[in-house]
């Protein structure tokens, strides 16, 4: 099928484009990457009124690092960017081995870091990272800006907090304090498939290799990203034995992911089955880089 | 009928100017308003990547951007790879041929136009690393082994170099 019409807009400013989300509202939608609203536009499933297209926005084609060693990155950054990025694997190597999971290299060429954020799919990864790392993103409208954090930006099926005024400018991922860790797995279909299921994990130790933190996150199997609270609290204060970990695994699965959905693809129990295999094997991996890291 | 708009892009080396609706998809563009029915159309929601061209030298959907973003840049579709064909085809080209790289041949241009700056980047190519760069183009007639062979039959032609392959 082919897109209903629009109106098309190519602002080179963000001073446009908020002046144009400002006018418009609810009937327009930004096109940047355009690899997930141009399929839904292509199946008449969103039918815009109006496109701002932000390719020709310079002033957000950035990543650079944050004043507090973290990553920030502008809405026209492309995932192949951050995949081919120096800086990124440095500063956030979570997100820079995230970027390969990230559908095809094709799609990677064109997609945006920040539109896999504001388009919030269950189950891609980038949510995920971001709740995990305890990230923000800045949300840009006229006469003004806020920074949200991941926590509360997420709020369901493609839903966000973003207003139908406002652009999303920017994310930032914060740094990884010292003695730290990171994970991401997932089980797909085939490679570049969205994830059946996937885990992200963040820990930290401290000297005496004693979880000080723990954050575990899941994608693909609820509303949005799903931050197993529960699974963390269990680690935190005691040290990341095995038994402890496939324990976490087990109440993640079993308390804090919620019933898991039910596709052609996998079964409801299949999903579950995988949430606590994913978490396990995401929170071995970071523990192990954590107690690895010796600065 | 909306607004239309005079786009001027650059393919395989020749300028084109067209007026077109904004919803026109770069692919029906290619087809249509150029003839250059080299790019097929298949699922049009980025799936099997059969409408894959080169948008300023790297490889992406065109099903997946509307025509008016290509205002003022270069695309290269598969008629751009061998500007004398049939008399002489890209080494790639031959490679799928000879190594029965295609039977249909429907979904053969994107995987070209997707391997043609894979294999720029990297001449001597593992299968793990050939077969995550096609994971995106989708084949039902060959199975992908063919592909794959093809893929390394034409790294030894464009890369004779031996040093530059490992033995096959």
């Amino acid at each position: 099928m082919k897109p209903a019409p629009f109106k098309y807009h190519a602002p080179t400013t963000v001073d446009e484009v908020v002046g144009l989300l400002a006018e418009h509202g609810y009937d327009a939608k930004i096109l940047a990457g355009g690899q997930s609203l141009i399929p839904t536009m292509n199946f008449r499933l969103a039918q815009p009124a109006v496109l701002i297209d932000i390719n020709a926005v310079s002033e957000l084609a950035y990543i650079k690092s944050n004043g507090d060693g973290g990553l920030r990155v502008g809405a026209l950054a492309r995932h192949a960017e951050a995949e081919h990025s120096r800086l990124v694997a440095e500063v956030a190597p979570l997100v820079h081995a995230t970027m390969p999971l990230i559908a095809h290299p094709q799609i990677r060429n064109r997609g945006t870091l920040c539109g896999s954020l504001a388009h919030a799919d269950p189950a891609s990864e980038l949510p995920a990272v971001l709740v995990a790392l305890q990230g923000r993103v800045r949300a840009s409208r006229q006469g003004g800006s806020r920074w949200i954090a991941a926590e509360e930006f997420f709020q369901g099926i493609f839903t966000t907090a973003l207003e139908p005024d406002e652009l999303l400018a920017e994310a930032a991922f914060p740094p990884l304090p010292s003695r730290s860790g990171w994970a991401i797995q997932e089980v797909a279909r085939r490679h570049g498939d969205f994830a059946l299921a996937g885990a992200v994990a963040v820990v930290q130790v401290d000297e005496g290799g004693t979880c000080t933190a723990a954050r575990l996150v899941f994608f693909g199997v609820g509303e949005g990203p799903v931050l197993a609270r529960q699974a963390g609290a269990a680690l935190v204060g005691a040290e990341p034995t095995e038994q402890r970990i496939a324990d976490a695994a087990a109440l993640a699965a079993n308390n804090d992911v919620p019933t898991p959905h039910e596709d052609i693809h996998a079964s409801s129990a299949y999903r579950r089955h995988l949430v606590e295999v994913l978490g396990r094997r995401a929170l071995s991996q970071a523990f192990a880089r954590a107690t690895a890291e010796e600065r | 009928m909306s607004e239309q708009m005079t786009i001027r892009v650059t393919i395989n080396g020749k300028a084109y100017e067209r007026t077109v609706e904004p919803r026109l998809l770069l692919s029906d563009f290619l087809r249509h308003e150029c003839d250059l029915t080299g790019t097929h159309v298949g699922c049009e929601h980025g799936v099997c990547g059969a409408c894959t061209v080169l948008f300023d030298g790297l490889p992406v959907r065109s099903c997946l951007m509307f025509a008016v973003q290509a205002h003022g840049h270069e695309v290269t579709t598969v008629e751009g790879l061998a500007p004398e064909a049939p008399e002489r085809l890209h080494p790639l080209q031959e490679a799928f041929w000879e190594a029965h790289g295609l039977q249909c041949g429907f979904c053969t241009p994107g995987f070209l136009m997707t391997l043609v700056p894979f294999l720029e980047q990297n001449p001597n190519p593992s299968d793990e690393e050939i077969r995550e760069a096609i994971a995106g183009n989708l084949c039902r007639c060959t199975g992908y082994q063919h592909i794959v062979s093809a893929v390394k039959l034409a790294a030894a032609k464009m890369h004779p170099d031996p040093s530059l392959r490992e033995t096959r």
